[in-house]
This record gives C-alpha cells, structure tokens and sequence, in this order.
C-alpha cells in the first residue's frame, strides 16, 4: 500500500480559512457536539420506534386497534411512519439550528456576519 | 388525437424540455460538472435528489409488487424512505461540511489512504451499475409498450438523450433536467391515483381513500373488501404478512442503511450552499419523495381490487382491451385449463415454469397459446407485476391523455436515475481514479474532459446492460441496497462519529462486508438456488436483509482492528473535529 498526502495545489481551496477556526473555542466545540448527539439519539429513537417498532415488531397487536379505516399496525408501516420521518428531518434541522447559534458555530450568511448574530 | 399521437407528444415534449435544459446548463469546470458549482438552491436540490431517488423501480415496478405481496411490501416503503432520515441527521450535513467531490474523496481523505479510496471506488461502480441497467431496462420496456417501437431503439433513444444532458452539463445539467423529470413524474403518478381512488372510495385523495370504504354499497373499507375477496379466491390477506418478522426487519433494515449509502443520492449534498442546507435540503427530498411513496400503496390496493373485478370470472372474449394489448407485450398470459374460455384467477401459479412462453398460433377464443405446461391451481392467468402502474389507466378507462403521461413519467423516473449512477460513476473515475491516484497532474481542463470520456462511456455500457440485459440484472438491483449498507455506509458513518477508527479498521472493515454479503448473495441466488429458503438461511435472513448483518460484521471489524492498530494522524482527528461544526464551510464557495 502506498500512501501520501491528498492535497495537491491545484485541489479547490475547500478547507476555511483559519480565522474562521479560531471563533469556535474547543469546549464550546465540545458541549455542542454533545447536545448535537443527545437531539440525535432522541429523534433516532422516534424513527425507530415507528419503523421497526410499530410498523414491524408490534405490527400485530396494533392491527387490533382501528384508525380510520386502517388496521392500525397496517397504517404505520405503509403510511404513518412515512409522515413522521419527514418530520424528524425538519425536526432535527430546526433545533440543531437553534443549537448552533446558542454555541455561536452557525452557518448563517457567512459573508455579512454581523446582521444575524 | 388517438393515444399513440398523443405519447409520442408527450415524451417528446419532455425531451424537448431536458435537451433545452442542457444546453441552457453546460458546465464549464469539474466544480460544474461534480457538484453543479455548490450553489444549488435546497428546496431545487430536493426535488433533484427526489427525481435521482425514485427510478422506474419505484414508478413502475413498487406499487405492483406491493399489490401482489400486501403487507410484506412494507419492506420498500420504510426502507427506501427511513433512509433519509439518517442520511440527513447522520451523513450530509458532514460531507457537505467536508466539502469535496465524490463519496471516495471523503473516505480516501478521513482514511488517509489511497487503498481505502480504491475500495470505494470498487464498492461505488458495482453498487452503481447494477442499477443503472435496470434502469435502461426500463425505459426500453416503456417505449415498448406505449411507442412501439423495439425495446432496444428505444434503449438507444435513452441512452441519446442521457448523453446530451449527462455529458455535456455533469452534475449541473442533470440537477436542473431532474428537476423538469421529478415534476412531470409526480404529475404522471398523481393524476391516475387520484382517478382510481375516486372511482373506487369517491375520495379524491388516494391516502384517505386507502382507508375509506368502497363505494358499492357494501358498506366495507377498501382493505377489508380486498382481504375479503383475496381470502375467498385462495390468496391470504392482504393485510397480513406471510414474511418472518426477523427477515421483514432485516430487510427494511438493509434497504434503510444501503439507501443513506447510495453514492449517487449523497452526492447531491454536496451541491447546496451550506452545511444548514444539505439537512434542510434533505427534509424537502423526502416530503418530495413521500408524495409518491404514500400514494404507491393506496394504488397497490386499488389495482389489486381493480383487477380482481375485471378479470376473474370474465369471459375472454368479453376482456377489456387492456388485457389484449398487454398479453401482446408478453406481460399476461392466459391457460384455458377447464375449456369453458373464461378466465379463472386465484392462487398459485398459472403455469409452469412461471413465466408465459408463447407459441405462434392462436387459440380457439382468439388468446395466444402458450408452450408451458398447466399446473393443477384453479389459476389460469399470469400477470406481470410491473404491469400494475402503467396498465391502471386503462384497466381504469381513464383518457388517452392520462395514458401518454403515464408513459411519459415512466420515461423521466427511469433517465433521472440513470443519469445520477452514471454521473457518480464517471466522477468516481476522472477524480478518484485518474486524478487523485493514477495522474495526479493533469489540469482542470483535462480532468474535466476525462470526466466527460468516463460519462460517455459509462453510458454506452449502461446502454449495452439494457439491450443485452445480463439474466441476474433483475435480481441484483435490490442487493445494491445490501452491498451499499454492508459496505460504504459504515465506513462512512464512523468516519464522522468515531475519531478512533483508523485506516487499516476501515478498510478490513469495507472488506469483511461487501465480500460477505456479495457471496451469501451469490451462494443462494447463483449457485444453489434449490437452498434459498428459510430453514438453510443464516437466522433465518433472506439474501435480500443480509446487507444488515455485513454492516454490523464490517463496523464489529472495524473497531476490533482499529483498537490494534494504530490510532489516525493527528491532522486526520482535526479533520473530524472540523466537519462537526457546521460553520465555515460557505467560504469554500466563494472560490468558485
């Protein structure tokens, strides 16, 4: 196996600029990548249990209860968990949003910062 | 205007407007041609990454297999719409922070190796091309049945057509064609449900009249009608699962995971502006997607129903004209077991083998005659699952012009997805292959031109599958879906959430999970089919769930690898801690 460097010169220039890197302090860096995983093992739980839990592994015990007109079990596994995952995903790009700015790392208008913040 | 005349308007028109697309889009660096210059708006991106998502799998074929099979057809719809939502709390926003090219590049870059760049390459051509040609398939199939004109001029229409817009504009002229293509899908798919679910519930809206009740005064709900009726011709219900819970999880699991690990679907987050985007953006995919994907079970049941009253039980003579122009098309058949020239439809199969065989003569009441031998089922009819979608409008009696635009949808869910494979595979060989390992110093210029080489001939050996279609083609186009997650999405998963996972973890681990999964697949599918049931399966996992348990092989590998060896450069545990903070990555723009 050989290995070496990836970057040549001629790469886009996709790495930022070092001042950027220097606003986001590493515990501040730490304490949000903390509250980014604790939001995603909170709405990781939602799809589980909607997916595999109600439209797979519970699926006959719900199919007792009726939902208009569905089998209950039925309706999550072909339509209800569909709903809910679109709304995790916007779930989830609101509050780490909301987290982002608490911890000032935000991506918000990169080229004028001082009207957002 | 008949509706021959009308279909051939129809696609050309959409023809027209994606070739004028492609012109208006050319692309004018690699940045253009990889990643449609980063500026893409999330909103136009989701609704790109729809088109690129739903292939002619999902608009012809889904709602047929999920007709036939009820409940166990779950499988696809969880799992081909769970996947978003990893890949947009877990995958996207970091590659789009990271910032480059191709699904290779960030494992190459976070694996500090070019073996493991290799490995993905490998993992990304075979995952990718396994699709695409189902996907020319497809649109030959189409042109078929509604042009009529031969299968394979029409894989060559295809392939024309891809070629302008893939070649000539890469990423940025298939992002804004795709756009054109998932709103004439949508349309195409959306019209004749929303007919059907009238005619049978009076509900104009196909996911409430899934739960409303028939209008033919029986009082019942469309599913317990259909469990009704199934259960008295033979068939179990509807509602009911024949699968085993453990397999039905291993699957949907399997076709989750595999569908946040699809190359050619995370590559379109690296085309939006920002980090913040690449979520957002990901939230409008799947509302996009789940348009279709909500409505495809409420047709399933209406087909189901539809085709039930129509045929079993009818006269031959007395069948709708669907039924003749399909069974010319080879996609159903009838055996007049008991001689009485009407159809019986049931359980079982019709005939064996399973699949029509027709003869040159006609028999007595006009049907063409098969070769295959009757079985002893009450059956007398086969019919082709794909058929389900493209032939409602007509077992629905809806107009011509609905016709002409299902073909048309059929056309654009087909070329957007394999103009998104073919674009991945291309980009994977110009940049992975050529640029970064075999000539390191070619120019912009020449990587650009290569890129489009790669493009060129990557369509000509799609088009190739299509017209010599290999006989596995149609088998593996689900194992992609195993083989993605088994392979590309842990690596990619625990390059971002571990720091401690090194090169030598990732790259057994890569190994251990595509070679794993890609021989069980192999093993029961190829070389002892006669094995591929439930009580030889490892835990009782079909070929088609196995995907989950090479990802759980391939992370358990690499972390047990990872702890032995080495732990990653320092400059490499940097790069973790920088794609987790989503601020900085738009200045990468700016050199655009």
């Amino acid at each position: 196996m050989v290995e070496q460097s990836q970057n040549s010169p001629s790469e886009n220039q996709t790495q930022q600029s070092h001042l950027d890197q220097e606003i986001v302090s590493v515990e501040s860096a730490k304490a949000y990548w903390h509250a980014n995983l604790r939001l995603l093992g909170k709405l990781l739980l939602v799809w589980f249990v909607v997916s595999f839990g109600f439209g797979i592994l519970l699926v006959d015990w719900l199919d007792q209860y009726s939902f208009f007109g569905f089998k209950l079990g039925f309706w999550f596994a072909q339509q209800g968990a569909i709903y809910v995952f679109v709304g995790l995903i916007f779930i989830y790009a609101w509050r780490i949003h909301n987290i982002e700015r608490e911890f000032g790392i935000d991506d918000d208008d990169p080229i004028n910062p001082g009207e957002e913040k | 205007m008949t509706t021959q005349m009308l279909t051939y308007l129809f696609v050309g028109l959409s023809f027209a407007l994606y070739i004028g697309i492609a012109i208006w889009s050319r692309a004018g660096s690699t940045k253009d041609f990889y990643i449609a210059g980063g500026g893409v708006h999330p909103v136009v991106n989701g609704m790109a990454t729809a088109a690129d998502w739903m292939s002619a799998a999902s608009f012809i074929s889904m709602a047929g297999i999920i007709s036939f099979i009820g409940r166990d057809g779950s499988v696809y719809l969880l799992g081909w719409t769970g996947g978003y939502v990893l890949l947009a709390l877990l995958l996207a926003p970091y590659l789009r922070k990271f910032g480059r090219f191709t699904v290779p590049d960030f494992i190459g870059e976070r694996y500090y190796s070019k073996t493991a760049r290799i490995v993905a390459v490998v993992c990304l051509i075979f995952v990718s091309f396994t699709y695409v040609a189902g996907q020319m398939r497809g649109v030959g199939i189409v042109f078929s049945r509604f042009l009529e004109v031969d299968v394979n001029t029409g894989v060559v229409i295809g392939m024309a057509i891809v070629f302008m817009y893939a070649v000539l504009g890469g990423m940025k002229g298939v992002t804004y064609t795709q756009v054109a293509q998932y709103c004439v899908l949508i349309f195409a798919y959306m019209v004749p449900a929303v007919f059907i679910s009238i005619m049978i519930t009076g509900n104009p809206i196909p996911q409430l009249g899934f739960g409303s009740e028939v209008i033919d005064g029986s009082g019942l709900s469309v599913l317990e009608k259909l469990d009704g009726v199934l259960m008295d011709m033979g068939f179990s219900a509807y509602t009911e699962g024949s699968k085993s819970t453990i397999d039905v999880f291993a699957i949907t699991a399997a076709l989750m995971f595999g569908t946040a690990g699809l190359p050619h679907v995370l590559v379109r987050f690296f085309t939006v502006p920002k980090v913040s985007d690449a979520r957002i953006s990901a939230g409008y995919a799947l509302a996009f997607i789940a348009i279709l994907y909500t409505t495809a079970p409420a047709v399933a049941s209406f087909a189901r129903l539809n085709l039930v009253d129509t045929v079993h039980n009818t006269a031959y003579e007395e069948a709708p004209e669907w039924f003749g122009n399909w069974e010319s098309t080879g996609l159903i058949a009838w055996q007049d077991k008991n001689d009485d020239g009407i159809m019986q439809y049931g359980a079982g199969a019709a005939m064996s083998p399973t699949k029509p065989i027709f003869t040159d003569q006609i028999g007595s009441h006009g049907q063409r005659v098969l070769e295959n031998k009757p079985t002893d089922s009450v059956n007398e009819v086969y019919i082709d699952r794909d058929i389900m979608v493209l032939a409602n409008p007509e077992i629905a009696n809806l107009p011509g012009w609905v016709i002409a635009l299902v073909a048309a949808g059929g056309v654009a869910a087909a070329l957007s997805t394999a103009a998104g494979l073919l674009l991945v595979i291309s980009s994977s060989i110009s940049h992975d292959l050529l640029k970064k390992t075999l000539m390191p110093n070619i120019s912009d210029k020449q990587e650009l031109l290569y890129a489009r080489l790669a493009a060129a001939v990557a369509v000509c050996v799609a088009g190739l599958f299509g017209i010599y279609p290999p006989a596995f083609v149609a088998q593996v186009v689900a194992f992609a879906f195993g083989l993605a997650a088994a392979s590309l999405f842990p690596a990619i998963l625990l390059g971002i959430f571990t720091k401690r996972v090194n090169k030598e973890g990732a790259i057994v681990g890569m190994l251990i999970g595509l070679i794993f999964t890609f021989s069980y697949i192999v093993f029961f599918k190829f070389y002892a089919p006669e094995l591929n049931s439930a009580e030889y399966w490892l835990l009782g996992i079909s070929p088609e769930g196995i995907g989950f348990i090479g990802m759980l092989l391939n992370i358990a590998a690499a972390f047990a690898v990872s702890k032995v060896t080495a732990a990653p450069p320092i400059e490499v545990q940097a790069l973790v801690d920088d794609i987790r903070i989503p601020s900085g990555a738009s200045i990468a723009q700016d050199h655009g």
